[in-house]
């Protein structure tokens, strides 16, 4: 079987579709895992009783668990559970979201370790109160360090949205799959499937790279 | 409430092998790429050190969701054979992570101090031997946490082979569920996760064993375990 161009160039138009809304879902899992795991990495270091060990029970629950399973639970189970209709949109970046706070949580935990114990002796020999601590010295401090880690988190959370056609979200690889089932020709819209990731992820990789270099690695 | 857990446990340990299966042979692929390609990135050769580069930032620019699809459903109508889906899954799963591996590979071997290269050839070793016997000892030891790591994304990707119907543990949940009430649901996703946790815990173990083994014959002590952040998952 040969590379029919025609028919390759007639699925563009339904992969582009389909890629605008795997970075749609990766922009938004991504914000909300910076957030989320800003907040876990917190509640773990300041350590607040129980609440400390429950995030991190349940971290490594979350990270040591197939992404896919966690999104089978949630949306099959838990969201009927809880009575709320969420489209597949939403469940897919929610649940992207949650499953990589888990990673960036570490990653912040990491950064606010690598801030020398000077600043925090500083600021407390200016005693300045605790949130401003964190706001004013040891964050703006911490972040940055590990804008490349949670950079490289993003482009691997891209490449995993396709696990989300299980629910039914309109990804540019389901979109690959509706175009083959119609003509059974899987060749060209799976194979330029790929293409279209690598032309996001390689380009993105480039730029964390660049970032890299810049901040210093943590 | 949970009468049917009985069905449910035995069903899904069904799936178990399976997914086994898929782990072990993805992770001796695995290895056995990562090694190949992540020394072929320092080769002296430019083409060999082209090649390599080709296949570990293809593997890793692509989803793993991509490559399972490639290979199950266009491969086969490429070449006019199809491959089993326990087979397909193994080899996206090894060709995937050994991309990885390779990174992991190169980056441990570029660690080992230069002294050691130059005590090899003062001693006249042939390029051979001093791999084998001077550069790799040391290099292994250091690749091990990733290795870890990386088996343990490995085996959350076996989630993946759901999509090719390969009867592994998340299929065979997804099929019993439809068939309950959504209270059962719950024994159904609290057995399949405990069973993924519980498979990562044993990859741990297996992978610390190793690491003290490699510390003890290099006369090292075990290393302390710092809290170091995991190793991407993705990021090309």
């Amino acid at each position: 079987m040969n590379w029919d161009w025609d028919y390759a160039i007639d699925s563009l138009p339904l992969l582009f579709q389909g890629i605008v809304v795997t970075v749609e879902l990766t922009v938004l899992g991504a914000l909300l895992a910076y957030a989320l795991g800003l907040v876990l990495a917190l509640v773990r270091q300041v350590r607040v009783p129980v609440l400390s060990q429950l995030v991190y029970l349940f971290v490594e629950f979350i990270r040591s668990t197939p992404l896919l399973i966690q999104v089978f639970a949630f949306y099959y189970l838990l969201q009927p559970a809880l009575g709320l209709r969420l489209s597949p949109f939403v469940t897919g970046f929610v649940m992207l979201g949650i499953h990589y706070a888990t990673y960036t949580s570490e990653v912040y935990r990491a950064g606010i370790d690598a801030v020398p114990k000077g600043q925090w002796e500083a600021a407390r020999a200016l005693s300045l109160p605790r949130g401003r601590v964190w706001t004013g010295v040891i964050l703006p401090q911490a972040v940055p360090r590990v804008l490349p880690s949670l950079g490289n988190y993003t482009i691997s959370m891209f490449k995993e949205t396709p696990l989300l056609l299980a629910i039914g979200v309109l990804d540019v690889l389901n979109r690959a799959q509706e175009a083959a089932s119609e003509t059974f020709r899987y060749v060209e819209p799976v194979t330029l499937a790929g293409v279209f990731f690598l032309l996001v992820s390689y380009p993105a990789s480039i730029l964390v790279r660049k970032l890299e270099r810049r901040a210093g690695t943590v | 409430m949970f009468d049917q857990i009985g069905l449910i446990f035995s069903t899904l340990v069904r799936g178990l092998p399976v997914t086994i299966a898929a782990t072990l042979g993805g992770i001796a692929l695995t290895v056995v790429l990562s090694f190949v390609a992540g020394l072929a990135l320092l080769a002296p050769s430019r083409t060999v050190r082209f090649l390599s580069r080709v296949y570990v930032e293809g593997f890793r620019g692509t989803s793993e969701m991509v490559q399972l699809f490639w290979i199950y459903f266009v491969l086969p109508v490429l070449v006019g054979f199809e491959l089993v889906p326990l087979f397909a899954g193994i080899l996206v799963l090894g060709l995937n992570h050994g991309a990885y591996g390779a990174e992991i590979v190169r980056g441990a071997v570029q660690s080992v101090p230069k002294a050691q290269y130059e005590g090899a050839i003062a001693l006249s070793l042939s390029p051979a031997q001093r791999m084998l016997r001077v550069i790799l000892p040391q290099a292994v030891v250091e690749m091990l946490p990733s290795f870890n790591n990386l088996f343990i994304q490995l085996l959350k990707s076996t989630a993946l082979l759901y999509f090719i119907s390969a009867e592994e543990l998340t299929e065979r949940g997804q099929l019993l569920a439809p068939s309950l009430p959504i209270a059962q649901l719950v024994p159904i996703y609290v057995i399949e996760l405990l069973f993924y946790l519980l498979l990562a815990v044993l990859i741990t173990v297996g992978m610390r064993a190793l690491e003290r083994v490699g510390a003890r014959r290099l006369g090292r002590r075990a290393p302390r375990r710092r809290s170091t952040p995991p190793v991407t998952a993705g990021g090309v």
